[in-house]
């Protein structure tokens, strides 16, 4: 069990060796603010596999989506992926998640803990920022930005966002890659097994990278590579032969061969599987991955605004 | 300034490469045309960050998105990049003229890999260290963890391959070998660099306006102190 406060990441200090970290699923984190009528990349808690117990001291409009998990306040189910009220006192008591890796809280006003270089977001391995909860931890929220929310005194809405778009907990839905810059080195085995093997994430898995097993890979000759730039999705290849997917805490460089990249719609997909996991590869053209990206965008855009709207009704 | 190659880090990210070797004048060309990718202010950019003889830029498509659809971002943001460091001047880069002083005490509990370095550079231990404080080093690059500064200039007398088992926790400041580079621990950190000395200054820290010590470009000098020094500055 790990629950952490992630936010829309660090971003613009890779030139310092800081890394964005921030939400593993960040479409789950965005819904979950906008949910709440929060901003969209405000700071929330991204709980992996297993849940705390939270007491509320005020009112609280919240909203859970990502990873399906049992929530539960008043001897009563939460409901993900729908604005919750909870009264002042209220016991939200999460237990395990049952189909995806992580899910997400968020609260109206959001997490108010320290930014760190411009962000809440917990880098774990850097130890950096954020705040990875301990029991009895107590958690300021900001004043909401828009009370609007709050002056609903329901106990929940009467609607709630169609997960499916954004919650794919299918492990046998292909991941789509782009090809990287080494990925011609590999050797052509090699190169038909990326994406012919049900490859299958390693224990040795976290926030930093995926360890993917099930097929050792092999460049057709050893490449001497200076560190250069990788950012999350960025598949690597160590000379194990076992490729690593960089996730949100990935370095800021990295001197292994980069044979693909994870695109950006279907990071956040990855996110949601945990070890023991399979993971396939499917190709598709950088101009396939940027119009798919767009189209994300435009669709979040519109639950945004519709959300919103709902908000104030 | 032609012989840059961009290419694609997937959909979100692109990478410029100067070349494929750890060379002082490709390292000044990457800082300088990062500095001017800067200055450009580009729309959408994300993070502009230089390594050793290359610059990743993060952006969001959206910016770059063109309405009639006949250009992918990727191509769009390229071209504009191209342009930029097609015809930037050398004289924008980051390195400064005055050399900062990083006090190091070696050996001992603080340089646990002195001894096995002189042997390895059939030099004494004294040698060694006058060898590294002698060089002037300038930072290529941040990376690996917050803060890591990793130094050109290296003499070639003390290069050294890493340690065959990297050690579990590296104390903070330490002041390591690796190869042909040379470097300093920020925090406590894995690492299976020679350890052979340690600095008391506090390289990174997020309390202070400019969180890092060094920056790349920066100049850097290694200055011998005692224990006891080493104790005054630490308080």
């Amino acid at each position: 069990m790990l629950t952490t406060v992630q936010d829309g990441g660090r971003h613009g200090h890779a030139a310092l060796g800081v890394g964005s970290a921030g939400a593993m699923d960040v479409v789950a984190l965005r819904l979950a603010n906008l949910l709440a009528g929060n901003d969209e990349n405000a700071a929330a808690l991204e709980i992996t596999l297993r849940g705390p117990r939270l007491r509320f001291e005020d009112d609280a409009l919240v909203a859970i989506t990502g990873a399906d998990i049992q929530a539960q306040c008043a001897g009563e189910p939460v409901v993900g992926w729908r604005p919750v009220m909870l009264p002042a006192g209220s016991e939200l008591t999460f237990g395990g998640v049952s189909r995806g890796a992580r899910s997400y809280l968020a609260v109206a006003g959001g997490i108010d803990i320290a930014p760190v270089l411009g962000s809440r977001s917990t880098d774990v391995s850097a130890r950096l920022g954020g705040r990875v909860l301990a029991a009895d931890d107590v958690l300021a929220v900001a004043t909401p930005r828009d009370p609007g929310g709050r002056q609903h005194r329901i106990a929940a809405a009467h609607w709630s966002l169609d997960p499916r778009p954004w919650f794919d907990p299918d492990p046998q839905t292909p991941i789509r890659v782009v090809a990287g810059s080494h990925f011609p080195q590999l050797d052509s085995a090699s190169q038909r097994a990326l994406f012919a093997t049900a490859l299958r994430i390693d224990a040795d898995s976290n926030r930093v990278g995926y360890r993917l097993r099930g097929a050792t890979l092999a460049l057709r000759e050893p490449l001497e590579l200076v560190s250069a730039g990788v950012v999350p999705g960025t598949v690597q290849l160590p000379p194990g032969g076992d490729p690593i997917v960089l996730m949100a805490e990935a370095p800021t460089c990295g001197g292994y061969p980069r044979i693909a990249q994870v695109i950006a719609v279907d990071l956040a997909r990855l996110a949601q599987r945990r070890p023991g996991d399979a993971v396939r590869f499917a190709e598709t053209s950088l101009e396939e991955a940027q119009t798919r990206y767009l189209e994300r965008e435009r669709a979040l855009a519109r639950i945004g605004h519709l959300v919103a709207e709902r908000l104030h009704e | 300034m032609s012989d840059v190659r961009i290419q694609a880090l997937g959909d979100c990210a692109l990478l410029l490469s100067f070349g494929e070797r750890i060379d002082p004048a490709l390292n000044a060309i990457a800082l300088a045309a990062a500095a001017a990718l800067r200055a450009a202010a580009l729309p959408g950019v994300r993070d502009i960050a230089p390594a050793y003889a290359s610059i990743c830029v993060q952006y969001d498509p959206r910016a770059w998105a063109d309405a009639s659809a006949e250009q992918s971002p990727h191509v769009r943001i390229a071209s504009r990049i191209s342009a930029i460091v097609d015809n930037f001047p050398m004289s924008q880069t980051e390195s400064s003229a005055v050399a900062i002083d990083i006090p190091v005490c070696y050996g001992g509990e603080f340089g646990p890999d002195l001894d096995a370095l002189a042997t390895h550079a059939k030099l004494t231990c004294a040698e060694a260290i006058a060898r590294h404080c002698a060089a002037q080093y300038r930072v290529a690059m941040l990376g690996f963890a917050p803060g890591f500064a990793y130094l050109l200039g290296l003499d070639a007398a003390l290069h050294m391959p890493r340690r065959a088992t990297p050690r579990v926790r590296v104390p903070a400041g330490s002041v390591a070998i690796g190869g042909a580079q040379t470097g300093m621990y920020p925090n406590e950190l894995p690492g299976g660099w020679q350890i052979i000395g340690r600095t008391p200054l506090t390289l990174f820290s997020v309390a202070r306006d400019r969180p890092c010590v060094l920056v790349a470009g920066q100049r850097v000098r290694f200055r011998a102190i005692d224990a006891d020094q080493f104790a005054a500055f630490a308080q």
